[in-house]
């Protein structure tokens, strides 16, 4: 672990009025790694990810990335700093096909200002292919028509195609089937074996103990625990999410590790 | 059918270049298919119509159902009076649809962002009577190319105040373009009985009056025949060359050969025809200007793409760092463009304006056109040329019933049912997409 964590959050708060969203976060995701993001409804993982986001910014603490503090002022930096976020809602337009939605708002032109379809089409053929996304019969097909599947994987395809280092990943597999998920879940895989750092915010313990390598659990704005998916049970990480003591400081997490 | 099919057909002189062009690029990628990637089959004939019958099953109808439509309207008009296929009526339809079909492809945009702009037609008077006054000669007496760009200029800065108010109050269009709909026309009434107390002013410009009264020489006809002919069928075999050299699917060179012939053999048709009575009317050439031109700027352009995206969801636009309302205003300032260079034909076509200008069922008649040509009410659906077909569809009844003298009721009644056809057919098909899983 000697390389400085791809995103690292210290000490982070976020209030929104009255209302403590995010207590003194701490919170790191490294490259290769599959870090999960748990917690029940209202536990600050949202504004969490906003924050790095650039949706807001954070009230105290600092964003570190590749071991260098950053300010994020909003989405377009975020994306310029190689994070990319894929939403719950995935926002894909249903009208356009999937080579013009992975390239939406970054179209290549050719030199008189023309869309080049052609090397779009290759890009987002490489890509979808070094993902071995092999679902998808064409590339030329309106979005509408795909599954719910299809859609997360290019949704998730759209993000990794900017050079981004660091994936977020809103609940991928809260709308899917079984055989769905099993496709996302391994793509989610794969970001990270080529070395991204991946973030994955679920409710289904299952899929996190499947896919994450560690566990984040928020409670009520405060990191509860921090928790290696190898070396912990669902039973724990339950228990942390509807009781874990909200005496943790941060800072505290690695004397108990 | 297969690949080989190619040689069954029988290609005059000017495709055989062509084919044998398209036969050595096939040569040329068939040697390289060994290493280029095969993950991305080429489509053969037979795929593309076995493609083409399951979308028409699962209700994705595409164009089949104007082509299907304006065979019924031909034959029924025909039958009833056969001067309806005369060349002098030919030649009369395309005039008559050169005003609708502009304003139409202003429409197609409007609709494409998923709003509505109902000022299009005072709008389109508005440029039109304010272009006649500056001709005058008792008055400004402007030259033509000056009164026309003030005239056009008056119509995109309306297009911006009105979509200007739209997306800075989140007001619906429906209801400012409404509010315009009244302010424009009255604007009008001001505007034609100032200067006469008659309320009728004659355009005095007589390259203005040309506009829409003048024809091309039968030579000029045929040139620019070839001229569509050969962009059309450049701009398509250079698109099958890059993808081959790119090793992206393409589809079969038959379908290629055939679409291109068909294009040439209709265009060619319609100049010949058009050639036996006046020739091709002047205005034609503006309006298939504004097609291509426009088709380029939906299809290959950034501004077309986000267009399409805003009408799709706004939301992924606006992640995507799209400024929505920028394009929103932008595509308010085509339509009321579009709307003024219709008003301007329209107003050439009569030689005159007067106080009913820009009323009747002008406005309604665009939005028909843009919608019976396959563009949708709901946004994000549809394409530039849906305006000319839909145009067509509309100008073809029309002159049908006024060839067979009908009461203007009855072509109300008539022009009103054949738009209800066609949005039923749009939602029955629409309906059976999505019980199909394609939407």
């Amino acid at each position: 672990m000697a390389d400085a964590p791809i995103l690292e959050l210290k000490g982070v708060s976020k209030n929104f009025g009255a209302v403590q969203a995010l207590a003194r976060v701490d919170f790191e995701t490294r490259a290769g790694e599959v870090m999960a993001l748990v917690g029940d409804n209202g536990a600050g993982k949202s504004t969490l990810i906003k924050g790095v986001a650039g949706i807001y910014p954070f009230d105290e603490g600092e964003i570190w990335i590749d071991g260098q503090q950053v300010i994020i002022h909003g989405p377009r930096e975020a994306a310029d700093m190689g994070i990319e976020i894929v939403y719950q809602d995935l926002a894909l337009a249903d009208n356009l096909d999937v080579v013009n939605n992975m390239f939406l708002g970054r179209e290549l032109t050719s030199p008189i200002r023309l869309l080049d379809e052609f090397k779009m089409e290759q890009a987002a053929l490489e890509t979808l292919d070094s993902l071995s996304v092999t679902t998808i019969r064409s590339v030329r097909q309106q979005v509408a028509s795909l599954s719910g599947g299809q859609r997360q994987a290019i949704a998730v395809a759209k993000a990794v195609m900017w050079n981004s280092r660091l994936v977020i990943l809103d609940e991928p597999t809260a709308a899917l089937g079984v055989a769905q998920t099993r496709q996302v879940l391994d793509l989610v895989r794969r970001l990270a074996d080529r070395g991204l750092g991946v973030v994955i915010i679920s409710h289904n313990l299952h899929d996190v103990f499947e896919v994450s390598d560690r566990i984040t659990v928020l409670r009520l704005g405060h990191k509860v625990a921090l928790l290696e998916a190898n070396k912990t049970t669902q039973e724990e990480v339950v228990h942390a999410i509807t009781a874990g003591a909200l005496s943790f400081v941060p800072g505290m997490i690695e004397v108990e590790e | 059918m297969s690949d080989e099919s190619k040689e069954e057909i029988t290609t005059p002189e000017e495709f055989q270049e062509a084919i044998a062009y398209a036969a050595s690029i096939e040569q040329d990628t068939a040697d390289v298919a060994g290493v280029a990637i095969a993950e991305s089959p080429d489509e053969t004939m037979s795929d593309v119509l076995a493609d083409w019958w399951r979308r028409v099953k699962v209700g994705d109808l595409g164009s089949l159902p104007i082509i299907i439509g304006l065979l019924i309207i031909a034959v029924i008009f025909y039958t009833q009076e056969p001067l309806f296929f005369s060349p002098r009526n030919f030649v009369n339809l395309l005039l008559q649809m050169a005003g609708i079909v502009t304003i139409a492809i202003g429409v197609v945009f409007v609709l494409l962002i998923g709003e509505i702009d109902l000022s299009i037609g005072f709008v389109s008077a508005v440029a039109g009577v304010g272009m006649t006054l500056l001709l005058r000669l008792d008055g400004p007496a402007l030259p033509w190319p000056i009164a026309i760009g003030i005239a056009l200029l008056a119509a995109i800065i309306i297009g911006f105040i009105q979509g200007w108010i739209i997306t800075r109050t989140g007001a619906h269009s429906f209801v400012v373009t409404l509010a315009g709909l009244l302010v424009w026309s009255g604007v009008v009434l001001i505007m034609t009985t100032v200067y006469s107390t008659a309320g009728t002013i004659v355009i005095q410009d007589e390259t203005v009056i040309g506009i829409a009264n003048d024809y091309l020489p039968p030579l000029w006809g045929w040139v620019l025949w070839a001229l569509t002919t050969i962009i059309y069928a450049i701009s398509r075999i250079s698109r099958y060359r890059t993808q081959r050299r790119q090793h992206l699917s393409t589809g079969p060179i038959t379908l290629l050969i055939l679409q291109i012939l068909a294009v040439s053999l209709m265009t060619g048709g319609a100049v010949w025809y058009a050639n036996q009575d006046r020739g091709v009317p002047v205005v034609f050439i503006i309006v298939l200007f504004f097609l291509l031109l426009w088709t380029l700027i939906a299809d290959r352009t950034r501004f077309g793409r986000y267009v399409y995206a805003v009408g799709g969801n706004q939301e992924a636009a606006r992640r995507a760092g799209i400024n929505v309302n920028r394009i929103r205003v932008t595509v308010f300032m085509i339509t009321s463009f579009m709307a003024g260079v219709g008003g301007i034909i329209l107003a050439s076509r009569l030689r005159s304006v007067d106080t009913a200008t820009g009323g009747g069922n002008l406005m309604l008649n665009a939005i028909a056109a843009a919608v019976i040509g396959g563009t949708s009410l709901f946004g994000g659906v549809g394409f530039v040329m849906s305006a000319l077909l839909g145009g067509l569809i509309i100008a073809s009844v029309e002159n049908g019933m006024g060839l067979l003298g009908l009461p203007s009721g009855v072509k109300f009644v008539v022009n009103g049912l054949v738009l209800l056809a066609a949005v039923l057919i749009d939602a029955l098909s629409r309906r059976r997409r999505e019980s199909s899983g394609i939407v």
